[in-house]
């Protein structure tokens, strides 16, 4: 178990894909930041994911992407003293922070129509179990 | 290409063949003579460990995400990995671990969802794709034929 079960969190989307978790963390940020897989936040949070990752400020929450095996990708976020910590190092890094236009424009992925079906049945699936 | 360091990632045990699959990886690849760890969920590693419950097919299991902190700090890391999945969250943890590690990265894709799936992956690996649920011998059979090219 990592340290975010064991902190105070939001959960904005559940049982997604990734890059669904992915657009939703660029479109409801104030600012977003790319890392790389196994990108360290908090304590012991390694973030698995489909590089690019998205990672947001919004305030002083930091939002990202948290993946489980048997529940798919979430988006949560963390809003307390660490949290600022977190956006502070990704401000200082500035490494692949998006603009207005990236932030509003496609994902890097989303123009595959194979992702776009694929999410579908998995959606779809999930409702019938 | 004896003594390599294989690891076999195990995902959501959800769909029935993965653990099968898993056993069978694990065995015929040690008697091969590669050095073999298993990694997996929670649940998905107590399947395991009742089905063997001697260790007789799987000779290291260890816990999935903690084997990916190590590969992450360095601390171990692999020559091949064998990465199970049947949805997308499976696919995420694969592409991680291909984007953490050295490894040469083989796909085992299985599910109602299977041909889909394989699509999405993006990252550079052999797809070993079955789209069957119950039954193993399928993906044993195309496995098989990896294996014989691995050891060649």
């Amino acid at each position: 178990m990592s340290c975010i079960e064991q902190m105070k969190y939001t959960i904005h989307l559940q049982k997604t894909s990734f890059k669904e978790a992915r657009e939703y963390i660029e479109k409801n940020s104030d600012e977003v930041y790319y890392v790389s897989p196994g990108y360290k936040i908090f304590k012991d949070y390694y973030i698995i994911g489909i590089p690019p990752i998205a990672v947001g400020a919004k305030g002083n929450a930091l939002v990202f992407p948290y993946t489980k095996p048997c529940h798919g990708s979430f988006v949560l976020s963390i809003d307390n003293e660490d949290s600022i910590k977190e956006i502070n190092r990704l401000r200082e890094t500035g490494k692949g922070k998006a603009t207005a236009s990236v932030k509003k424009g496609k994902s890097p992925e989303s123009s595959k129509v194979s992702l776009t079906s694929y999410e579908d049945m998995w959606k779809k699936q999930d409702l019938e179990n | 290409m004896t003594g390599a360091k294989m690891l076999l990632m195990m995902g959501c045990p959800e769909v029935p063949i993965q653990t099968s699959i898993a056993l069978y990886l694990s065995h015929k690849l040690t008697k091969l003579g590669f050095d073999v760890t298993v990694a997996g969920t929670t649940a998905a590693s107590k399947l395991l460990k009742v089905s063997d419950s001697d260790g007789y097919y799987v000779k290291k299991l260890v816990d999935l995400d903690k084997t990916i902190v190590d590969v992450i700090e360095k601390r171990t890391d692999f020559d091949m990995c064998f990465a199970f999945m049947h949805n997308d969250a499976g696919m995420t943890y694969a592409t991680t671990m291909s984007s953490i590690s050295q490894a040469r990265m083989y796909s085992i894709v299985f599910g109602r969802n299977a041909d889909a799936l394989a699509e999405t992956i993006e990252f550079d690996c052999e797809k070993i794709v079955a789209q069957d649920v119950h039954n193993p011998v399928r993906l044993k059979n195309k496995l098989d034929k990896v294996m014989e090219e691995i050891v060649k």
